[in-house]
């Protein structure tokens, strides 16, 4: 028989906020965004040579911001540091700080290796500050030789293939944070950690998809149809790899049933209605795998492929925010009595409110912008 | 609120000591910190260095204080040895909730927020209320801390009920502490006595011993941005004081000891019965027993 609702007295401050959606979603795109550049480099998909370097400056301009959700989060940021000088060797969390730092360091050495050669032509042929900001980038050394371009080559094929593992860390990691919760049992699941991995390569060929159709068109040039083709494939089989492991996690916790089953039923069936069943399910799953796989098995028109590329990969985005939001709020809207809900307010305003989310969602766009203004990383401009 | 009662004045007198010179547990807790943030966390300690020099200074007091003869808790502990006794084993403190003894008069929970000064809102100790109807239905609610009566909440007809009692609730100082576990900075960390505290002073406040703690106790204090939580009263039990809930329960439903001792109430009360602690499966060793806990409880 069902108990009547009754939560622990310090359960409604839910303790993670839209910023802890935001980090993990965040570093989704981040790491899913790397993969696609490393199949470039790594294993050597010349069909996606348009999408490689967008690939790999979106990742750095995600990946520039990660830390910030997190920074608006905490309760004394002035001390985040203390997660590096006296980090705790038991603790999942206590790694973020070198793993970010690593994977920071990885990309903008990649990001600069890939770049040189523009960086240096453009001190060449600029005049004035613009060529001061060049020199700079260039880190004061304006010359290229074949062997240096040799040895570039080889450096960044070296950090693609360190980069994978790194990407895979780092986003595993984000999952594991929540995974070895054994203290929440939405959470707690060996799962947690691929499913998190799965999602980010998803969102992250989502994000270069949408972005590279917008530059296109914002150039007025026409996507390169076969590097389309080839993401709608990867973005396809994604979705149907992210998509299984999240219905077996599912199936599994409720073929088992164990005692917590109970709360969680009525979690996702009422309290997350909207979000698990309407948009992360329904909208954001099951639309986008039927119109990818007619993309993909009926090889529509050109103009076809665009308009379903572009839908499913915004639908996706939006996907794989709200499973960031049903893990992570989810998790927190029942009370761990297992008796009864608690409700997430959010704000619009303040640290933690929704504007502040869309200023931090909003940068990395920015500085993409800004990067596309200085260095040449669409290549649509070369058409 | 209620009123404190006259015990529980004296409790907040206690801890508002100034602190004396340097030979006790008193003077570690209030040099160190300035009283508010110190209600909040027992002793507050800076940094790894201050904390090691805290813990062995806790350590040395506390060892001193048991080669004390007269203890101020001997009365109640009528063998004298429920925290004392100049062994060189550590010590290991525990907490016994009898819930057959517990009437639910709330004055642990005023008691708790005035000695701690715990914000509105949150608490570090609660009592639950399980009420098993005659229709096989189990309902659970939070004793208020003024009392059922002076919270205006009505009596339910006891021919509808089976059977009801109270489960007081506060941190159980777990021997596997997830919390301690997750904590990125070891703001979270033992005290030599096994007791569970937070470093109000490292804590970066990312609320993950809040997500990890199974029992809900943990919350982010309003006021000092940090984690915080029941600690036994950890200021007080290192001057070999009681925690102040259990001062303050009528019917000794709470009882704080030495589980390293065979001879401590809390050990001979523990002997006599059968008893449980919460949520066993997760394997986290709670350091908080109960007696008389019924399975729908967790
Ligand atoms: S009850 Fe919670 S806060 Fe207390 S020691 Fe156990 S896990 Fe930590
Ligand atoms: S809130 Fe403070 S005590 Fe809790 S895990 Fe974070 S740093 Fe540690």
């Amino acid at each position: 028989m069902d108990a009547a609702e009754f939560i622990y007295p310090n359960d409604p401050h839910v303790a993670w906020s839209i910023m802890i959606v935001l980090y993990p979603y965040i570093t989704g795109l981040v790491a899913g965004a790397f993969v696609v550049s490393s199949l470039y480099h790594v294993f050597d998909q010349q069909v996606l040579k348009p999408v490689a370097r967008l690939a790999l400056v979106t990742a750095l301009c995600f990946c520039m911001f990660a830390t910030l959700p997190l920074l608006l989060h905490l309760h004394h940021p002035e001390r985040a540091f203390n997660i590096m000088i006296t980090p705790n060797a038991t603790s999942a969390m206590a790694g973020f700080g070198f793993i970010y730092s690593f994977y920071m360091l990885l990309l903008v050495i990649e990001v600069w290796l890939v770049f040189r050669p523009d960086i240096v032509e453009r001190v060449n042929t600029n005049h004035g500050i613009r060529r001061w900001v060049y020199l700079v980038l260039s880190l004061g050394v304006p010359r290229i030789t074949e062997q240096s371009l040799k040895i570039d080559r080889r450096l960044i094929r070296i950090l693609a293939v360190v980069g994978i593992p790194a990407a895979c860390v780092l986003h595993g990691y984000v999952g594991f944070l929540f995974g070895a919760v054994k203290a929440n049992p939405w959470w707690s699941t060996a799962l947690m950690p691929v499913i998190f991995l799965i999602s980010a390569v998803l969102s992250g060929i989502a994000v270069l998809l949408a972005l590279y159709v917008f530059i296109c068109w914002r150039h007025q040039v026409a996507p390169e149809i076969e590097c389309l083709r080839t993401l709608v494939r990867y973005l396809w089989i994604a979705l149907i790899t992210a998509f299984s492991l999240e219905a077996l996690e599912l199936i599994h916790m409720g073929y088992e049933a164990g005692s917590e089953w109970h709360i969680l039923r009525t979690l996702l069936t009422e309290k997350l209605a909207v979000s698990y069943v309407l948009v992360q399910v329904i909208v954001g799953s099951l639309v986008p795998l039927v119109l990818l796989s007619v993309a993909v098995i009926a090889k529509p028109s050109r103009r076809m492929t665009v308009w379903i590329a572009c839908i499913a990969a915004v639908l996706i985005l939006v996907q794989v925010f709200a499973m960031r939001w049903n893990v992570v709020i989810g998790g927190q809207l029942f009370s761990k009595s297992f008796r009864g809900f608690v409700e997430y307010r959010i704000s619009w305003f303040g640290r933690e409110g929704i504007l502040a989310a869309a200023v931090v969602l909003m940068l990395p766009f920015i500085a993409l912008y800004g990067a596309n203004r200085v260095l040449p990383i669409s290549t649509a401009d070369d058409h | 609120m209620v009123e404190p009662s006259d015990e529980l004045k004296i409790s907040k007198d206690r801890s508002e000591c100034d602190g004396c010179d340097t030979q006790c547990a008193c003077n570690a807790t209030h040099d160190l910190s300035p009283p508010d943030t110190n209600l909040t966390t027992g002793p507050e300690i800076s940094n790894d260095a201050d904390r090691r020099n805290f813990l062995k200074q806790a350590t040395t007091i506390t060892l001193g204080a048991l080669s004390l003869t007269v203890l101020p808790w001997s009365r109640d502990n009528d063998d004298g040895k429920n925290v004392g006794g100049g062994s060189a084993t550590p010590i290991v403190y525990g907490f016994l909730v009898d819930t057959e003894k517990c009437i639910g008069a709330g004055k642990c929970l005023t008691a708790c927020r005035v000695e701690n000064d715990v914000p509105e809102g949150y608490s570090r100790t609660w009592v639950e209320r399980y009420i098993h109807y005659k229709d096989g239905r189990v309902e659970v609610d939070r004793v208020p801390e003024s009392g059922y009566h002076a919270a205006g909440l009505v009596d339910i007809d006891s021919e509808l009920i089976d059977r009801s009692y109270f489960v007081p609730k506060l941190c159980n100082h777990c021997e596997d502490a997830p919390c301690n576990q997750v904590c990125p900075v070891h703001a979270s960390f033992t005290s030599p006595e096994g007791v569970e505290l937070i470093d109000t002073d490292s804590c970066i406040g990312c609320a993950y011993c809040v997500q990890a703690c199974p029992y809900g106790v943990r919350f982010v204090n309003p006021n000092t941005n940090s984690a915080d939580k029941c600690t036994w009263c950890y200021h007080r039990i290192t001057q070999n004081e009681k925690p102040a809930c259990v001062e303050a329960c009528p019917v000794d439903a709470r009882v704080f000891g030495r589980l390293d001792d065979p001879e401590s109430e809390l050990n001979r009360r523990l002997a006599k019965v059968p008893h449980h602690v919460l949520r066993e499966h997760l394997g986290t060793h709670p350091k908080l027993h109960y007696i008389g806990l019924s399975g729908e409880v967790n």
